[in-house]
């Protein structure tokens, strides 16, 4: 569903952020993008999400050439795609209710819609009952669920998460990752940009890992790094 | 995702989400959207009177224009022939609206009547006419009449030719003058108003960036992220557009009432057709400037 053939990314001051990525992720797949900072993975979701541009080479989402898509089927494109970040990014002057209904208002959804789809995800991350609270009364798991409900409330294709236990202790961390995996085990295609190394060798899912913007490694069943 | 790429269909639940968002701002920037608001106001107050200005001079110089009139003194003892060959040759002439004879005896009488209980002073000149016969000669446009004179002075059996002279050409230049000051002070103005909705505008961007940035990653169609702020600039811009147009139905029908009151012999414009043709050019401007500001700054800081 997201093929990457020779791609190369490289910025005006000169930096390389994808040099020569040629990658296939399948619908369904739950793959870890690992690497040190600056490895290439930010670009990788960027260009996916057609935030920015490959300088050379060819990405297809869907079969569609995602250079190719004009100004005004890009919002499109997104809606297929989930994101989840590092720092949450909820409005903090709406609920949590808002914040989700938010996603789906954005793609012109009738109030109807949003009455039932809206607590369906937050049943589904587990807040059925946090619907009308503020994100800082909500501890950071609970934030980050809110998060990954605004995420799936369009029901994407593909969910990309950037650190998503970035800022999550261990134990929050896991139960993340169990929804993730949830949310994966109903078909949606997950990718997740980590460096929570305990996490990627214990989930046993595909390791791409990136470095210097090649990919070094890329296995099913994978780990962290091999060199411990 | 290209079957409907470009187009979404305007559910009443995004109207609702439209008006919501514009009014947000304006309430969020209050002073702001006040002060944008006030200088369209006194922009399109200072735009309204003055059309109604122009409109009515226009209106008081067609009057005088109709009125003024060129007097073609002819040279004494002419034939009936030859007097109607200089009526045909002056009815040739382009922009001439209307001849009439004014015979000797004619012109006697009209002195005599404007001198009223002093007609005495003319006792006696009934025999002794000293008055010349002359043609009354008015023109289409006033500004015409100079030419015009100058046309008919030439002409065989015309021994001179009186008009108002100086006046007419003041009158035309006087009131192209108003015209155009009034057209540069209204460019001006309108800019103003303009600058600062789109500084309004830039604020409501601004304080939602973050939102913006949500909304973008979430897949709004750039025209869902716009269109609040093309809503809150047209908002703005009829709002004071509004105030402005109240303001100047009032003031005008005031000044009307004591125009008529004390100067009657004044009549100023008064129909409602015209009164409310300027108010409705009002409103259009108004909500044509919100939007001109809006775009302005949305085509700045919303490159998405």
């Amino acid at each position: 569903m997201i093929n990457f053939y020779n791609v190369f990314k490289i910025y005006s001051n000169g930096a390389k952020g994808l040099n020569d990525v040629s990658l296939t992720i399948h619908k369904g797949e739950f793959v870890f993008l690992v690497g040190p900072s600056g490895a290439g993975k930010t670009s990788l979701i960027k260009i996916i999400f057609r935030e920015e541009l490959p300088t050379r080479g060819q990405v297809l989402f869907n079969g569609k050439n995602i250079a190719r898509l004009r100004g005004r089927e890009i919002p499109y494109l997104r809606r297929k795609i989930g994101m989840v970040f590092q720092d949450f990014r909820l409005l903090p002057q709406k609920t949590v209710f808002e914040n989700v209904s938010f996603a789906l208002e954005v793609t012109g959804a009738s109030s109807r819609e949003i009455r039932s789809r809206v607590p369906a995800v937050l049943e589904r991350v587990g807040l059925p009952e946090k619907a009308g609270v503020l994100p800082s009364q909500l501890s950071g798991g609970e934030q980050q669920r809110v998060c990954i409900a605004r995420a799936i409330a369009n029901s994407p294709a593909v969910l990309i998460a950037d650190e998503p236990t970035g800022n999550l202790d261990p134990d929050t961390a896991w139960e993340l990752m169990k929804l993730l995996g949830e949310i994966n085990n109903s078909g949606t295609t997950v990718i997740m940009a980590t460096h929570a190394r305990e996490i990627v060798d214990s989930m046993k899912k595909r390791v791409v890992a990136l470095s210097e913007g090649r990919i070094a490694r890329d296995e099913e069943c994978g780990v962290y790094c091999h060199e411990l | 995702m290209t079957k409907n790429a470009g187009y979404t269909a305007m559910s009443f639940n995004t109207m609702v989400y439209y008006w919501r968002e514009a009014l947000q701002s304006i309430a969020r920037n209050s002073w702001l959207s006040a002060a944008s608001v006030g200088t369209v106001a006194v922009s399109l107050l200072i735009v309204g009177f003055f059309a109604l200005l122009v409109i009515n001079a226009n209106e008081f110089t067609r009057d005088i224009e109709s009125g003024l009139e060129i007097r073609v003194i002819l040279k004494d003892g002419q034939s009936r022939g030859s007097l109607d060959k200089i009526r045909s040759e002056i009815e040739k002439q382009p922009g001439v609206s209307m001849v009439e004879f004014i015979s000797r005896d004619q012109a006697l009488e009209e002195m005599r009547r404007s001198l009223k209980n002093r007609s005495d002073v003319l006792e006696g000149l009934q025999n002794d006419n000293p008055l010349p016969d002359a043609y009354r000669v008015r023109a289409a446009r006033a500004d015409q009449i100079p030419g015009l004179a100058e046309n008919i002075e030439g002409l065989e059996g015309v021994d001179q030719v009186i008009y108002g002279g100086g006046l007419v050409e003041k009158l035309v230049s006087a009131t192209l003058w108003l015209r155009w000051a009034g057209a540069g002070i209204l460019v001006l103005l309108c800019l103003a108003a303009v600058f600062l909705i789109s500084t309004t505008i830039r604020m409501s961007v601004f304080a939602r960036r973050r939102e913006i940035g949500i909304m973008v990653l979430l897949g709004a169609t750039n025209w869902f992220v716009r269109f609040p702020y093309l809503l809150e600039g047209m908002i703005l811009g009829f709002l004071g557009a509004s105030l402005a147009a109240g303001a100047v139905y009032l003031g005008y029908v005031t000044l009307v009432g004591y125009i008529d009151r004390f100067l009657p012999f004044i009549h100023p414009v008064s129909d409602r057709t015209t009164i409310f043709a300027v108010l409705g050019g009002m409103l259009g401007a108004g909500l044509f400037i919100g939007s001109l500001g809006s775009v302005f700054s949305i085509r700045k800081f919303l490159k998405i």
